[in-house]
């Protein structure tokens, strides 16, 4: 059965070569860097199970793991790997293989959208193929998998090439790669914290609540904020509703639940758009498509993100007290 | 209540305002968020480590490298290049605005994987777009060929997050309904859902007119240009 965790040790098989090529060029910083964070990978699971049973000793290690990274990565200098074929080789390739190369790059998306419809339904036996859990996410390793080798065999190229070009790209990125991971946990440090509470304390303390209309205005700002200073407007959404939401606009204004909810999220989707602290989505895409601006992609959301916030809010103002 | 943690919320927006490497900014405010809450240092470091290890989802996208560097190496994007310049009715908001359409429509169907800044925007819309607008303003210079990758890639976030927010089974909807069901209000996961469409129907309009303005401006640019040589 394929499980997500065979993805995972798939990830720490990736990055712990790329630290081993980077180790053989003499590139200390960047192969203790993925070295690390292949090991990280690999023992991720078992850093799970020992902690479901109490023993948080494996925790703490990957937790001073996570601190060495962090200590690492100022060192990683971004180094442009000079290009393994020249523009003139790459064009004739391109000439003589024409639309082959397309398939290999369009089976990532086919593999997992095929995955994520039938998946549940392919059984081997008695066996399920997929284990229910993140089994898009499985696809989409799997597709990784079905588009090198299809790469490999249309390019005519062996396919240990395909890791030489992989971890090509993953030095390019760098140290980027490791923010999405680094804001959720920050996220859960400061739930624990109370970092989220001490905000709504704040907001609710101190911002007009007392019409419905300002109470609203509140509401859909404070997800805006929130957002954009958690990174993830999941993480806004349960403290904006029991600060604001529930209490102010629900019970005492009788506002409409579900429209408060859903349009309130989507509030805080427009401060997502905002944020570098939603990395996966504005960071590591800048990092991907070789911006110098690492905030490019957030620059190029601003306007959209404001007229979307707009028309929202309007739309939820006019509906939500009916 | 304690104030105190929310130094490393300051210490996030300051690192970042400095441009500070991002890593050890973002772990620093983690260490001082908890230390100032009061977690003993061995809690915060599992906790640290917990919440790092339970979140490798995230660095899926790593996957793809291996199969797109081969690709590209083989002249993917150029091919993506001569493709587009041959299209003759393919304009560059038509191929973002078609895009976007698609985009959201699969995250409505919760299908958000599907697509990304590694599986298709690096690969295949960046390129693609980067020959459209060469086709309208030939000779982009470097910053126009960063703006318009920055515009492939937003215009897959905003298609992304304002469709997935209307699928029923995906996190969002489930999480709104689990908060009101725990305060005693029962929802169904299609009623908070529906109220999604109005700002699916609006983010799309306005991605589209401002992808079309971004187009006009390359076009007046382009017109300019041809003035000055006459």
């Amino acid at each position: 059965m394929l499980r997500i965790e065979y993805a995972y040790w798939l990830i720490a098989a990736f990055l712990l070569y790329s630290g081993w090529r980077n180790l053989r060029d003499g590139h200390g910083w960047h192969a203790a860097f993925w070295t690390v964070l292949g090991v990280l990978f690999g023992a991720g699971d078992f850093v799970i199970a020992q902690s479901a049973a109490g023993d948080a000793l494996p925790a703490r290690v990957a937790g001073v793991g996570v601190i060495a990274l962090a200590l690492i990565a100022p060192r990683l200098k971004r180094k442009a790997h000079p290009e393994s074929s020249s523009a003139e080789q790459r064009l004739q390739s391109a000439i003589r293989l024409g639309h082959r190369l397309l398939v290999p790059a369009l089976l990532i998306p086919l593999v997992t959208l095929l995955v994520a419809l039938f998946g549940a339904h392919l059984v081997i036996g008695v066996h399920a193929l997929f284990a229910t859990p993140q089994m898009t996410l499985t696809g989409l390793a799997l597709a990784c998998v079905v588009a090198l080798f299809a790469a490999s065999r249309v390019a005519r190229v062996p396919r240990h090439e395909g890791l030489a070009e992989g971890r090509r790209l993953l030095d390019a990125i760098g140290w980027a790669v490791l923010l999405p991971l680094l804001l959720a946990a920050l996220g859960q440090v400061f739930t624990r914290s109370g970092v989220g509470a001490a905000i709504a304390a704040i907001a609710t303390d101190f911002l007009p609540t007392g019409n419905a209309a300002a109470a609203l205005l509140t509401f859909a700002l404070g997800m805006v904020l929130f957002t954009v200073i958690m990174g993830n407007a999941f993480a806004a959404f349960p403290v904006m509703m029991a600060g604001i939401g529930l209490p102010l606009l629900v019970r005492e204004h009788g506002a409409h639940p579900a429209i408060l909810g859903s349009m309130g999220m989507l509030c805080g989707y427009c401060g997502t758009l905002l944020t570098p602290m939603a990395a996966d989505y504005n960071l590591v895409p800048a990092a991907l498509l070789e911006l110098r601006n690492p905030y490019g992609v957030i620059k190029a959301q601003v306007w959209s993100a404001l007229w979307i916030f707009i028309s929202t809010f309007l739309v939820m103002w006019v509906l939500v007290f009916h | 209540m304690n104030y105190w943690p929310l130094l490393g919320v300051a210490v996030i927006v300051i690192g970042f305002a400095l441009r500070f490497n991002a890593v050890p900014v973002v772990v620093s405010a983690a260490l001082v968020s908890g230390l100032l809450a009061g977690l003993p240092v061995p809690d915060l470091l599992a906790l640290l480590g917990n919440s790092f290890v339970s979140q490798r989802m995230l660095l899926l996208f790593v996957l793809t490298l291996p199969a797109i560097g081969l690709l590209e190496r083989a002249g993917l994007r150029e091919h993506a290049q001569r493709w587009m310049s041959r299209l003759q009715n393919m304009t560059l908001a038509r191929l973002l605005i078609g895009y976007l359409l698609a985009r959201q429509l699969l995250a409505t169907l919760g299908l958000t994987s599907v697509a990304g800044a590694a599986q298709t925007v690096r690969p295949l819309l960046a390129p693609m777009g980067e020959a459209a607008a060469e086709k309208i303003l030939p000779g982009l210079d470097q910053d126009d060929r960063e703006e318009l990758r920055a515009v492939a890639a937003a215009t897959d976030n905003i298609g992304r997050f304002f469709g997935e927010d209307v699928f029923i089974a995906l996190g969002a909807v489930l999480l709104i309904q689990g908060f009101y069901t725990q305060h005693g209000i029962d929802l169904s996961p299609l009623a908070i859902a529906l109220w999604a469409l109005p700002t699916a129907v609006a983010a799309f309009a306005i991605q589209s007119v401002r992808i079309w303005l971004y187009q006009r401006r390359l076009q007046r640019r382009a017109v300019a240009r041809r003035a000055d040589e006459a």
